[in-house]
């Protein structure tokens, strides 16, 4: 936790595609970014949904995976330095004294500077909850959907719900610090790194993790302690199965979240933004990507990289207004050049 | 052509259904709620319908990558599958879908 105010030229909310070569447009024009995601990594929907899936309308990329177009993004940006604060939330934007943004999150970061843009695409990306009935009258008392310190955990009856990379990594390294644990999934398959399967099936032959087969349809406790889950089979009767800890594992959904009180004008949950400076009703504050409207708006990555370009011109005028605006090419400015660290043949 | 998709509530809806297209693409065109978070790339499971059962076997066969995916939905049936994956042909007019949670919750 920090209590200083990081200074800056420009809040980019969202490390996806768009928010990442936001960077590259902004930095030619002689502004600095700090970025704030959600998630544990860079690259937004391209790393989290979909890091092996071929991209195959990028122009100029025959053929990219969502990792492979997150990592050329990365090298592209390098000369700027943008600096990421990664696995927090952009909680609240206020205005300073002076005029500028405040943006805090909830890990404690505190930024201010002249420019937000907003590129959070779909939104935020949250835990999936299982519709059970009643289950939210135990989430964060005996329901978790992340570990944030494994000791938390030590000494207590666990039942671990899901089949992929997090259940499984949960599973294995909870087991030793838990009392008694459980790994429920639907089906005797697991979508998991293999090696992570095999070390499971390990521990199951061993006698130290008990599996079961089935879809959790009933939670059973009170106060918020939870006491024991119905599973039901594919085949057979329902039973039920003890645990004082439940930690559902079914990947991550998109909910837009706070951005929705930062005081800008949305319609159906996105931003409206005019075409030629990608601006939100509340000047300096901008919305590029996925997460933006206008007539004609096409959701693909190539859009929010053009709304990334046009954006940086406008937000040189708010960062720089003593400066006049030049254009200039990469191929033949020594200036951009010499920003991009890169000499001409 | 016609998709016939029961909501949430219950109701029927007969909407058009296009050649070619996905049964979420058409659930979506049709103006039904439809998440379908990853846009169709069988990665998110937020396009879940339940396949009414008369359809089942006219579908092509799962395979791999959806049955994986849909390990991210809930309420998984055996008729579950995801819209995103199901192109809509003539041997299919007047499929019968469910959204579920997952796709329109």
């Amino acid at each position: 936790m920090t209590t200083d105010a990081i200074s800056t030229d420009v809040i980019i909310i969202g490390a996806g595609p768009v928010g990442l070569f936001a960077v590259f447009e902004l930095g030619l024009n002689d502004m600095k970014c700090h970025l704030v995601d959600i998630l544990d990594k860079v690259g937004g929907q391209c790393a989290e949904l979909y890091p092996e899936k071929p991209i195959y309308d990028i122009p100029g990329l025959p053929v990219v995976t969502g990792q492979g177009l997150t990592d050329a993004l990365m090298k592209q940006i390098e000369p700027f330095n943008p600096v990421f604060h990664l696995n927090q939330m952009a909680e609240s934007l206020t205005k300073t004294a002076d005029g500028k943004w405040r943006l805090t999150t909830d890990a404690g970061t505190i930024i201010e500077a002249t420019i937000v843009v907003i590129a959070a695409g779909g939104g935020s990306f949250v835990p999936k909850k299982p519709p059970i009935k009643g289950i939210e009258e135990y989430e964060a008392k005996s329901v978790f959907y992340a570990v944030r310190r494994m000791e938390t955990f030590r000494d207590r009856k666990i039942l671990i719900a899901g089949g992929g990379d997090s259940a499984l990594d949960w599973t294995l390294n909870l087991q030793p610090l838990a009392t008694k644990l459980t790994l429920v999934h639907r089906r005797d398959e697991f979508r998991a790194a293999p090696d992570s399967v095999n070390k499971m099936r390990e521990l199951v032959a061993a006698g130290k993790i008990d599996l079961h087969i089935g879809q959790i349809v009933h939670l059973h406790g009170e106060g918020g302690q939870i006491e024991a889950v119905t599973l039901k089979p594919d085949a057979g009767e329902p039973y039920t199965i003890e645990c004082d800890t439940l930690m559902p594992f079914y990947g991550l959904t998109m909910k837009l979240g706070p951005v929705a009180n930062f005081g800008i004008n949305l319609h159906q949950n996105l931003i409206p933004v005019d075409t030629e400076k990608f601006e939100s009703d509340v000047p300096t504050i901008f919305a590029i990507g996925d997460i933006n409207s206008y007539p004609g708006k096409l959701k693909l990555i190539l859009s929010g990289f053009h709304e990334a370009a046009l954006m940086a011109q406008q937000a040189f005028r708010y960062v720089h207004p003593d400066r006049k605006l030049r254009f200039q090419y990469t191929t033949s400015s020594s200036d951009l050049q010499n920003k991009l660290g890169v000499t001409a043949e | 052509m016609k998709l016939l998709v029961t909501d949430l509530e219950g109701v029927e809806h007969s909407i058009d259904a296009m050649p070619n297209w996905t049964v979420m693409e058409i659930i979506r065109d049709g103006d039904l709620p439809m998440r379908a978070e990853c846009g169709g790339s069988c990665a998110c499971a937020t396009c879940h319908v339940y396949v009414a059962k008369e359809w089942i076997d006219k579908l092509p066969a799962m395979e791999g990558e959806e049955r994986d995916t849909l390990d991210g939905g809930f309420e998984v049936e055996p008729n579950s599958r995801l819209s995103c994956q199901l192109i809509m042909t003539s041997d299919l007019d007047g499929l019968k879908v469910t959204l579920t949670q997952d796709s329109a919750g």
